[in-house]
């Protein structure tokens, strides 16, 4: 066995293991968590990297866990899809890990979850095995709870709770989907399953347990009319904690729901399924628009941005659906790589709207009135980000969106292209409400007081705005925080011009599944 | 139709579990016992998957040593320990919602969701 193969265990095993050691560490010393959590988080990264050069270069990776072959065992595997993901995670985690060493949460029990949850998606993404994805799944899940309830004030244990039984739900919508297939055919390994699933004696079983899987994972993915517990539990979770459950948890669940329809059930066992590829393309463009709707009205920044995840990812769905429906290739480069570019545009965002907070105290699209004045550098990277979300090339949410508006042009599902197009144009009407609100308002005059000798303090006149917020002030961020910011910002135009290389790197995969 | 149910007596009792847990996580007031809700609806997929592996006459999965193993008639073992998985899974779960419960309790002092509702609209 070559020290490739041992990658994909290390990079599920090594985060849950660590998860111990802030706790255990922290009986004696009392900031033990962030270098555990900073060493791990490194390690994973160069891991990631490591085992994608591997992947890019030769093929994908397996690892049978203790020996056991396929057909009994479980086996992780690292093929250009997940890889994707793997990347995904672990330097979004390294991203907001460097964000919290000043923006906080700080504290053992939180980088115990964070490293309880990083395991849990990495092995979402690296599981070969449908059962164990549910244990997977619901490893995250317990973590995300546990990080969502640990937002100031009763309220974030409210929509803790809410997201606990919806998820829990959920979750187990999928296990009764999982028991229909393993009746149906005897199996729980993915590779197995697509071989069995086609050959199964009684398809009734089979499409019973699509059916709910699809309810689970339209509840996971936070599809209208499912998100319920969404906006609020992303609204109420800790500034530091929201980037990385938003970028993170439904993505990997997204990515989950992509691999059961391309691996495991297979692209043209299920176009000959009645009226499968019509219900996931409706799922999707519904909450496409429900979502982009909602956002529109919404005037808190946080609940705006996660109202726009439900539109983002019913757009991700509806390209499985055009996947489906037309066996398109290209409409699965566009789900690939917009699951890709989303996750890192709302971890910025969000980062963004964390370090907004701190810094200038607002939290409403009203009181972002003349951040760009105050605050150019968090205002540009916010900037950049929203238009990249909007779609403007070359911003990664271009490509995406290009891939996906291709595919379904070519599958002539006209509607969907529609939809795309239409949300486009919704998305920019709360982008641009928010840039007008940053670039273009003036300063409103708060009610607040302004604090006797401020301006003697800060030593100037430009700073008299800045001094009316309040207990938001510069010094409360670090340059640490504002990097990772524009990283974020950077990173998403760069991935912009890297649509072909997306394409490339899928290749051997979509050879693989298509054909 | 009569005959059919009467004969997979089992999964329909089940899946009557099931739907009776998924009503009290919909329609029940009380925080606990939604969450007794959600516990029942989870334990009628782990009994599922063990009605599922049962073979009519077969002996619990344990091979003895001195028989030939193709003439063994046994129970599915696989079912039964993705069930012990899901066990754990959730009691965890179940440990996690108690513990929001026990904080919901003690910020907001009631433990129905409509009062939660009113409480939480006057602030």
């Amino acid at each position: 066995m070559s020290s490739v193969d041992l990658l994909p265990p290390l990079l599920v095993v090594v985060p849950i293991i660590a998860a111990a050691l802030p706790i255990a560490l922290g009986l004696w010393v009392d900031r033990a968590g962030w270098p555990v959590a900073a060493l791990t988080t490194i390690g994973l990264f160069a891991g990631a990297v490591a085992l994608s050069s591997v992947v890019y270069g030769d093929g994908r990776v397996i690892h049978e866990l203790g020996g056991y072959p396929r057909a009994y065992g479980i086996e992780l595997v690292a093929d250009q899809f997940s890889t994707l993901i793997v990347l995904l995670v672990t330097g979004v985690a390294a991203g907001v890990l460097a964000y919290t060493r000043r923006g906080g949460p700080r504290g053992n029990t939180f980088y115990t979850a964070y490293l309880l949850l990083t395991g849990g998606l990495l092995g979402i993404s690296l599981t070969g095995d449908v059962f164990n994805l549910f244990v997977f799944l619901e490893i995250t899940s317990i973590a995300t709870y546990a990080l969502v309830a640990s937002g100031d004030g009763p309220e974030a244990a409210v929509a803790a709770l809410k997201y606990l039984i919806l998820g829990t739900v959920a979750a187990s919508m999928y296990l009764i989907g999982v028991a229909f297939v393993f009746m149906a055919t005897g199996t729980l390994n993915m590779i197995e399953l697509a071989d069995a699933i086609p050959a199964a004696e009684r398809p009734i079983l089979i499409r019973a347990g699509l059916g709910f899987m699809i309810v689970g994972f339209t509840v996971k993915i936070a599809q209208w009319p499912l998100h319920t517990w969404q906006p609020s539990a992303y609204n109420r979770a800790p500034d530091g904690v929201t980037p990385l459950i938003a970028a993170l948890v439904s993505t990997a669940s997204a990515y989950a729901f992509g691999r059961l329809i391309v691996t495991v059930f297979e692209v043209e066992t299920l176009a000959s399924t009645p009226r499968a590829a019509g219900i996931v393309v409706t799922i999707g463009c519904v909450s496409v628009l429900a979502g982009t709707v909602l956002a529109v009205i919404q005037s808190e920044i946080k609940r705006m941005l996660a109202y726009s995840s439900v539109s983002q990812f019913g757009l991700v769905i509806a390209a499985y659906g055009v996947v489906v429906a037309g066996n398109s290739e290209t409409a699965f480069i566009g789900a690939a790589v917009h699951l890709v570019g989303h996750g890192l545009l709302k971890a910025g965002l969000f980062l963004a709207a964390g370090l907004i907070a701190v810094s200038y105290d607002a939290r409403t699209v009203d009181e972002y009135a003349g951040l760009a004045k105050d605050r150019p550098i968090a205002a540009g990277a916010m900037a950049v980000l929203l238009l990249a979300l909007v779609g403007v090339p070359p911003g990664v949410g271009f490509v995406g969106k290009w891939y996906i508006a291709v595919g379904a042009v070519q599958s002539e599902l006209w509607p969907v292209a529609a939809v795309i197009i239409l949300s486009t144009m919704l998305t920019l009407a709360y982008a641009a409400r928010l840039l007008e609100k940053m670039y273009f308002t003036p300063p409103a005059p708060v009610e607040r007081p302004r604090p006797p000798g401020a301006t003697a303090t800060d030593g100037g006149s430009g700073v008299i705005t800045a001094a009316f917020r309040g207990r938001g002030s510069p010094e409360d961020v670090s340059a640490g925080m504002l990097a990772v910011v524009v990283v974020a910002a950077i990173g998403a135009v760069a991935l912009g011009f890297a649509g072909g290389q997306f394409a490339e790197l899928l290749d051997p995969f979509l050879t693989e599944v298509f054909n | 139709m009569i005959e059919l149910l009467a004969s997979r007596s089992l999964y329909v009792l089940l899946f009557a579990l099931l739907g009776i847990g998924l009503y009290m996580v919909i329609a029940n007031q009380n925080l606990v016992k939604k969450l007794i809700g959600v516990s029942l609806f989870q334990t009628s997929i782990f009994l599922f998957f063990v009605a599922m592996a049962y073979v009519e006459g077969g002996s619990s999965p344990v091979v003895p040593a001195e028989e030939n193993p193709g003439e063994l008639l046994i129970a599915s073992p696989l079912p039964h320990v993705i069930v012990l998985t899901a066990i754990v899974v959730g009691i965890a779960l179940t440990a996690v919602g108690l513990a929001l419960v026990i904080r919901i309790y003690s910020e907001y002092g009631t433990l129905r969701e409509d009062t939660l509702r009113e409480v939480r609209a006057d602030e």
